[in-house]
This record gives structure tokens, sequence and C-alpha cells, in this order.
């Protein structure tokens, strides 16, 4: 070939230099565990159904969510969202409102009639779940989509449970409740209603069930000694939140004592003051120590419900109610004062607690009880195989959500264990904690709040009182989301490599390394925005 | 007119791209079909902010120019790394001269080009000179000045990594006060470079009065596309000087190129402007505004102010720098603050 002057060479082009072999260190893209998802007592993938809400697609949000969770509407209403407490976000501002585009998510379904889809193959297996409340259901739910027959059988006469007969109608409609439990129905789960289970070993073998879950609930109210005059009328808060859904309303009176200070207690009392009376609440203890949410007695308070702090009832008269002061003693523990005051009442509403009504389960041979809750093992099995429980009736913390998580892992368990083998859960990933993330690329985003209904209808009507976002604000709500730890494509770290080592993959394909190049500088795991790409060191 | 942000959450335009967004509202990087002018191979050290800085400028001028351009480039890293006889990491057509005439060197390829038009022969191809911050503001600076003198059609882009770091790190006239450097060591009253009285090449082009005049660092991809783009709006001669960390040179982490140029705006070190005629148009604005030390403490050039008994009068003269751009260049949001 005929040359330049002074050119010996070919020109050649840099690619044939391969600087991978400087590398001490390689990336590597992970995908790591949003610490929201880590938290969710349902064990929703949260950051997952929010990446598609981000673009818009809601209903691919909501499948990707119903695959942990039947229930985001009910869940966008009453769960505590424990999930919002740990979310990266709040370290920025304040947390993704991820309740509130749940709830948006699960209002679209209802409006737009998504349907949840089985799939699976028909097992020819029948699994017997008794209460079909959120655990018995969402249990029904996933037993269901893993292609078991399933029969849920409960005493009373329309499906929720505690969500129907305890929580008001002002923070759960029951169109919501009936949606998303007729949805479960829809995908061919029988539900036996007024069918109260009274032994449960005969139950599975006249109905030759292969498999029991168990999920009555708490619903016996705890008493406690008060002395009282004849005419007193003492009631228990579960009673009085039940007889809300019949026709014949409780009559309570003007003056209604509400006694405690957990989440019933709130309840019971805001219901009493929807339908005309004047309730006040007396707790032994103060707010700090109550068990209630202090979200729910703010909410009371705004309603004008009195709370009455560090007090106990002595005795109930005819028409008034004696109770002492407290104080609390160095181990937080009330103490009485001997100080006392007058209380008029013409009802005591107890609100102390709930207990497990535990007669279908007598003679169960292996079946333990502690506390007066069912033990259970980690796979949610009781002492009896093949008889399963959660919710309310195991020992855990009490709400909707970690009843909902305890249905969806026993389903997993008893389909294991119907196939002769047994479930285990696939590993957790590293949490995707905040120092991993790079949060100078998010832009500023205050939270959305959610309406609320003005206080006079919340004084006197049942309607709902929290509101729900539109399409435009669940949509900027989704997009605060950092996507702690799994890439959004933000094209970062193909930018950012001087090496141009990153592979593009195109839209929904993410990315990879051309470790020929990578020299291994380790800028694009520093400008990752979500912490997606770790350094891992060579074997040199 | 600066660039506008584009306002969507979650990341809005600070990312190089984002799937949420159309396509022609990404960067030029993020595209699948970038240039990427300067290839895979090339030999800078890790994290070299010069290598992205100008891969980020040149990919965004050759969408620009609709791929008809060609680059003169001066002596440096940029050279060196990337042009070993007989390899070359450029997918541009490139030309290699001289440390300090890179700007002569653009300007006599702008006048072929005009001539070759004129005659009817060949587009309309439009010119780069790029070059380090010494073939800039110290050797190249006559050449630099005539092509601005006399309006030359060429865009010339400094790559500014404030030293000769491609001879072993020798102070330059736009290396910082106080830094260390092979020939400003840190000894004696004055350690590291004097306190001179600096020389921002950015300020005395505008005093030629060219068309374009603008700052952008390695970390705000947007703006510095923005800015390669709207140069490209005007004939004539135009001026952009990029901050690019060195890793080497600045003795920092090479993962921290990014984060470093980010400091530098932030603590109002480096302000990031344009001007157009003279006169500034717009000034980039402070989002987190952080006192210098975050600036230089992860630097090894400035180590020696942060001994045992830190300098704390240097790290004062240091931030009265940084206070001063801030009110010159106006580079807090009043709104905001
Ligand atoms: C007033 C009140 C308000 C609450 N508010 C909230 C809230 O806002 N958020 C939250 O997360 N949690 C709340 N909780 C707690 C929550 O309701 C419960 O933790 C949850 O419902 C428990 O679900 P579960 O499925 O275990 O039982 P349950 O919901 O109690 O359902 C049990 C079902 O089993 C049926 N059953 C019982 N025995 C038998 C039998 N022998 N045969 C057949 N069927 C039977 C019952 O009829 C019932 O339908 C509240 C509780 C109360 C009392
Ligand atoms: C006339 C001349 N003097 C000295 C050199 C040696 N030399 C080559 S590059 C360089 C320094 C380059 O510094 P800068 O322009 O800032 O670019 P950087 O390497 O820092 O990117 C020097 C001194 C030369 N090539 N030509
Ligand atoms: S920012 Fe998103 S992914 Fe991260 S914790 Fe919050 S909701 Fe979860
Ligand atoms: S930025 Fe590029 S060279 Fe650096 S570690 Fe990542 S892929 Fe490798
Ligand atoms: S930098 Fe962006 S594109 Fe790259 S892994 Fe992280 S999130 Fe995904
Ligand atoms: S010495 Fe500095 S400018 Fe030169 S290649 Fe290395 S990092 Fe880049
Ligand atoms: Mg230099």
């Amino acid at each position: 070939m005929d040359k330049p002057y002074a050119i010996t060479l070919d020109p050649g082009s840099s690619l044939a230099n391969h600087t991978g072999s400087w590398r001490t260190e390689r990336p590597v893209y992970v995908d790591r565990l949003p610490p929201c998802n880590n938290q969710c007592p349902a064990g929703e993938d949260i950051q997952g159904w929010l990446f598609h809400a981000e673009s818009g697609n809601y209903e691919k949000a909501w499948q990707h969510l119903t695959k942990d969770n039947p229930f985001p509407a009910i869940m966008g209403r009453v769960c505590y969202h424990s999930c919002e407490s740990v979310c990266n976000r709040a370290k920025i501002d304040s947390p993704v409102g991820i309740n509130s585009v749940e709830r948006f998510l699960g209002d679209e379904a209802i409006k737009r009639k998504w349907k949840l889809s089985q799939t699976a193959a028909d097992t020819g297996k029948h699994v017997l779940v008794v209460g079909a409340g959120p655990s018995g259901m969402s249990a029904a739910y996933h037993l269901r989509r893993f292609g078991h027959r399933v029969t849920v059988y409960d005493a009373g006469p329309f499906m929720g449970g505690m969500m129907r007969f305890g929580i008001p109608k002002y923070r759960l409609p029951r169109d919501i409740l009936d949606a998303e439990m007729q949805r479960v129905v829809d995908l061919g789960v029988e539900v036996k209603l007024n069918s109260k289970v009274d032994n449960i070993l005969e139950t599975m073998k006249s109905g030759k069930f292969d498999a029991a879950f168990l999920a009555v609930g708490a619903h016996i109210g705890k008493r406690a000694f008060i002395p009282a005059g004849a005419v007193s009328k003492i009631v228990d808060a579960i009673s009085v939140l039940r007889s809300m859904e019949n026709e014949e309303k409780p009559m309570l009176g003007r003056r209604v004592i509400v006694y405690g200070g957990g989440n019933t207690a709130i309840d019971v009392a805001r219901t009493a003051k929807r339908m005309g009376a004047e309730p006040i609440i007396v707790y032994r203890r103060n707010r700090e120590k109550a068990p209630a949410h202090d979200f729910e007695i703010e909410e009371a308070m705004q309603e004008g419900i009195m709370i009455k702090w560090l007090s106990t009832i002595k005795e109930a008269g005819d028409a008034n109610i004696t109770i002492e002061k407290m104080v609390l003693d160095d181990t937080g523990f009330p103490q009485p004062t001997g100080e006392f005051e007058t209380l008029e009442a013409d009802s005591v509403v107890l609100a102390l607690g709930q207990d497990v009504d535990l007669g279908l389960l007598e003679g169960v041979p292996g079946l333990a009880v502690a506390d007066g809750v069912v033990t259970v093992d980690p796979n949610m099995m009781t002492g009896h195989a093949g008889i399963f429980a959660g919710g309310d009736m195991v020992p855990a913390d009490r709400n909707i959500t970690i009843a909902v998580g305890h249905g969806k892992k026993a389903a997993r368990n008893i389909d294991a264990w119907l196939r002769g083998t047994s479930y285990t859960a696939p590993e957790k990933h590293a949490v995707a904690n905040f120092e991993s993330l790079n949060t100078w690329y998010y832009a500023d985003a205050p939270k959305t709040v959610r309406p609320m209904l003005d206080i006079i209808r919340r004084q006197s009507t049942f309607e709902e009182v929290q509101g729900g976002l539109d399409e435009s604000t669940a949509l900027f709500e989704a997009r605060r989301c950092l996507s702690c730890g799994n890439c959004f494509e933000c094209d970062n770290c193909y930018g950012v490599c001087p090496d141009n080592a990153v592979i593009k993959l195109g839209p929904g394909n993410r990315f990879k390394f051309n470790l020929d190049y990578c020299k291994g500088c380790g800028m694009c795991v520093a400008e990752c925005p979500c912490g997606a790409i770790t350094m891992e060191p060579e074997n040199i | 007119m600066s660039l506008q942000p584009v306002k969507f959450y979650q990341t809005g335009t600070f990312t190089v791209g984002n799937r949420l967004l159309a396509p022609e509202e990404r960067s030029v990087q993020a595209n699948m079909e970038r240039t990427n002018s300067l290839n895979s191979g090339h030999r800078a050290c890790q994290g070299c902010g010069e290598a992205l800085g100008a891969r980020y400028a040149i990919d965004a001028a050759m969408i620009a120019s609709q791929g008809q351009l060609v680059a003169a480039n001066a002596t440096g890293c940029l050279e060196v790394f990337s042009t070993p006889y007989p390899e070359t990491s450029w997918q541009i057509p490139w030309i290699h001269s001289l440390f300090g005439n890179a700007a002569a060197v653009a300007t006599g390829i702008a006048a072929a080009i005009k001539v070759k038009k004129a005659k009817g022969q060949g587009g309309d191809v439009r010119v780069v000179a790029q070059g380090g911050d010494g073939g800039t503001t110290d050797i190249g600076f006559g050449c630099l000045s005539g092509m601005f003198e006399r309006n030359d059609d060429v865009l010339y882009i400094c790559y500014d990594n404030g030293g000769y770091m491609n001879t072993g790190v020798q102070r330059s006239s736009a290396t910082p006060p106080a830094a260390r450097t092979a020939t400003t060591m840190p000894v004696g009253p004055e350690p590291g470079n004097a306190f001179g009285q600096g020389k921002f090449v950015p300020a005395i082009a505008m005093a030629h009065e060219i068309p374009y005049v603008a700052t952008a660092t390695v970390a705000d991809l947007r703006d510095l596309e923005y800015k390669v783009k709207k140069a490209m709006t005007f004939r004539g001669a135009r001026y952009i000087q990029i901050l690019v960390p060195c890793p080497l040179g600045w003795g920092a982490a090479s993962h921290d190129t990014i984060r470093l140029s980010r400091l530098a705006k932030e603590t109002g070190t480096f302000p990031v402007f344009e001007a157009e005629y003279g006169e500034i148009t717009s000034s980039s604005k402070i989002r987190r505004l952080l006192p210098v030390e975050e600036y230089l403490k992860p630097q090894k050039r400035f180590a020696h102010l942060f001994g045992k008994t830190p300098a704390i009068d240097t790290i004062a003269r240091l931030q009265a720098i940084a206070d001063k751009n801030i009110r010159r260049y106006q580079m807090l949001d009043k709104e905001a603050n």
C-alpha cells in the first residue's frame, strides 16, 4: 500500500486496545430490596408496582400489586402503611404516599372492572378455609391461583370479617369491601356464608378436604369487672360495631363512655359521635402509651371527641360513672391516686381487646394453644399436620395487612405440603439503604396530601373521611419513588462512563457492561441514583 | 434564554435519560445511536473527566452539525491518550498539530472550508478546536485571542483540569490557588500554588465580545449539551470552557470525578454561565449551597490545608473567591433564598 512520507503502519482503531485489563474491580448490576418492600407485612413489591404506575400503566401496576395482595382498595384505606415509615424518601422530604397510590390503583380497578386471573391447571386438591376475613380470603385467593379448589366457610352473613363488622363505614365503604371480596369469588372460590364450623376435624372429614387454613379472628370482647348499678348499660365495643351492620342500630344514649385506648375504642367513639352521641373516651394511661395510632386519636379529637387520659372506671351508677385519676409509675404502669371524678353516662362501652373463640379446635390432636392464640410453625402450620392458621388467631400483631400476609404465606406452604414438598422462600436481596443512593438526581417534590372530608360531615354522617388521589396527583406521587435498589432506566451509567463500557440494551432491557473496556473506575456506581450497581473485586 | 429544565418527577432533567421522557427530551448521551466520538480503548486514566467531557461535547456538536464536523486538537492528555500511533479513538475527522496552535489550525481549516464552499465544493462543515487548559490559557493563548479578535468561525472548547496533566501535573495559569502540583509543592510560607491575580479565560473571551462564551462541567450533562448546541447556532468565534476533574492530578478517587464537578459548582468555586456578545445571559443556580471545604477535602492536592492545624486563612481566602463568584455570576436563585 502506498503510504505518505514517514508513515509505515495502517491507521487502526483503539478498539484493539482492551483497557479492561487495567481493572482491579468490576461493576455489577444488582437488584436490592427496597426498604418499603421489606417492611410491607403483605410482602408487596411496592417499588415494582410503582414502576408501572410511574409510566401511567395503572392496569399493569395493579396486576403486579395483586400478585401479592388482592385488596389494594381496602389496603389503601385501612392499612397502617408501615412501609411509608421506612421509605427512603422520608430522609429527603417526606415518604412516598405509597398507600394513597395503592388506593388509587384499587379504585381504578373497581371502576374499570379489571379482573384477577387464574392460569394454573386444576390440581384436584380441595382446601377448606375457615373465616372470610382478610386472612382467609387472601389464602383462598392464593390457593386458587395455585390451581386448588377452595371452599371458604364463614359464620357471618357477609364476607370481610372484622373489616365489615369492626371497621366503620366512614373508613371503609362497604361497596369497596364487597367489590374486592367478590373478585376473589369470581376467581372460582366457593364461599359458604352463615356456616359456622363447630368442629374442624369433622368438617374436614365430611367435606373430604385435603388441608385447612383457619382464620377465625378474635371476636370475643374482653370484659373488665366494674361494680355497676342495676340499670347501667355496659356493652362491648365489638358488639356495638357489629350491630352497626344490622337494620337495628345500637341504643347507647347521648352520654357514651368508651373504656379503652386502642383503635377499637376510637372507632366506637367516632361511630357514636356520628349517631348524635357525645362520647368520652376513658383510658388508664396517657396518649403516648395508648395503643391507638396517633393519627386516629388526632382525627377523633378533631371530630370533638373528649378523651380522659390517665383514668380508670371505679364504678358505674344509674346515670353516671366514677373515674379515678391515675399516675404512671417509673415503669410506665398506671397507679391510683385516690382522686375521683363523676361523669354523666347513659352507657359504658368496653373496648379492652378481643379474645379468640377456639371452640372449633377442641380435641384436635397435636394442636397447641398459648396465651389464647394458636401456635404455628414458621410455615404457618399448627401442631396438627395439614391444618394451618393465620391472622388474629395466631401470635402476631393484629392488623389486616399481617392477616393478608399470613394468608399468602400459608397458601404457599399449603400448596407445597399438598405437593409433598416444602416451600422455600427465595433468598432476600440486601436492603437498599439510604446510603446506597445518590439522591442528587431526584427532583424536589413534596408529598401530595389527600383531601379530608369537612368536619361537620365527619361529625354527623358515615361518609368516607379520607379522600383519594386523582389521576394526575397519583401519577405525581408514584413518580416521587426513588426506585431504591432497582434500575429504573435513567441512563446515568450509560452516560457517565468515560470509556463507553456500558451497553444500553434498549427500553425495558436495562444495560450490561462491556468488560473488554471497563477500567473499573466506579463512576457508574457512584452516579447511579438508586444504588443498582456495586463494585466487586476482580480475581487477580 | 437558558436551558429549560424539564419539570418531571422523579428525576427531571438531572439524569442522563429517563425512561419516562420522550426520546427527543433526553440527552444526546442517552441515545443508543450517539456518535461515541471518542471511542473505547483510549488510554485515559480510570475516571478521566477530560475523556468524558470530550465525548459529551463532541457528540453534541455532531448532532448539531448533522455529522459535518472536523476537530483540531492541541497536545495534551486528550491528544496523547486518544491517538498513540497508529491507533485512534476518534470517530470524526480529527487533526493534531502542536501544543500551542490548535486555534490557529482550526482557523485555517475554517478558511479552507469557506474557500471550498465559495467554489461550490463540499458542504457546510463545522470546525471545533479543543485543548487542555495549558494549551489554552498559557501557550495557546495568543492564537486563541487572535481567533477571537478575527471572529473566525470556530468553536473552541477548553477542557480545564487545572494543570499540565499529561506531562506530570505541572502548574498552569488555570491551576487554583493553594493547589499542590509538581511545580508548586506544599512547602514554604505559602504552600501550593500562589494566590496570583487569576486568569479566567471565559471572562477574557467575553472581553473580546465574541458571539458566544459559556462554561460547563461534566456534572451537568444537560446544560453542557445545551451549550454546545447553542454555540453551534452561531457563526464566528465561540468559546466553551468545561471543568473536567483529573483523578491523577487532583489526587481524587476515580469514582469522584462527577461528584467533584458538582461540588465545584455547588460551592461557587467554578461559576457556570453563558454570555452572548460580551454580556452574561444566564447562570446556573446553586441547588444546595456548600462551603468550599466540601470541594477541597476529597482532593489530595489540597490535603496540606487540612493537616493537624488546618490552614484556616487559606481556606477563608478560597471561600472568599467562591463568594465573589456567587455574587458576580449570580449563582444563587434570589427567589429560592
Ligand atoms: C374496630 C376495629 C378496627 C380495626 N381497624 C383496623 C384498621 O384500620 N387497620 C387494620 O389493619 N386492622 C384493623 N383492625 C384489626 C383487623 O380488623 C384484624 O386484625 C383483621 O381483620 C384480622 O383478620 P382475620 O382474617 O384474622 O380475622 P377476622 O377479620 O376477624 O375474620 C374472621 C372471620 O372468621 C369468621 N369465623 C369466626 N369463627 C368462625 C367459625 N367457627 N366458623 C366459621 N367462621 C368463623 C368470622 O365470622 C369472620 O368473618 C381493626 C379491628 C377492630 C376490632
Ligand atoms: C511547545 C511544547 N511545549 C511542551 C510540550 C509538552 N507538553 C505536552 S502536553 C503538555 C501539557 C498539557 O497540559 P494541558 O494543555 O492542560 O492538557 P492536559 O494534559 O492537562 O489535558 C505539555 C507541557 C509540547 N508538547 N509542546
Ligand atoms: S422511595 Fe420508592 S422504593 Fe424507595 S422506599 Fe420509598 S417507595 Fe420504596
Ligand atoms: S463507569 Fe465505565 S469504566 Fe467506570 S466502572 Fe463503570 S463501566 Fe467501568
Ligand atoms: S444508573 Fe440509572 S440506568 Fe444505570 S443502573 Fe442505575 S438506575 Fe439503571
Ligand atoms: S492525567 Fe488526568 S486528564 Fe490525563 S488522562 Fe489521566 S485523568 Fe485524564
Ligand atoms: Mg490541563
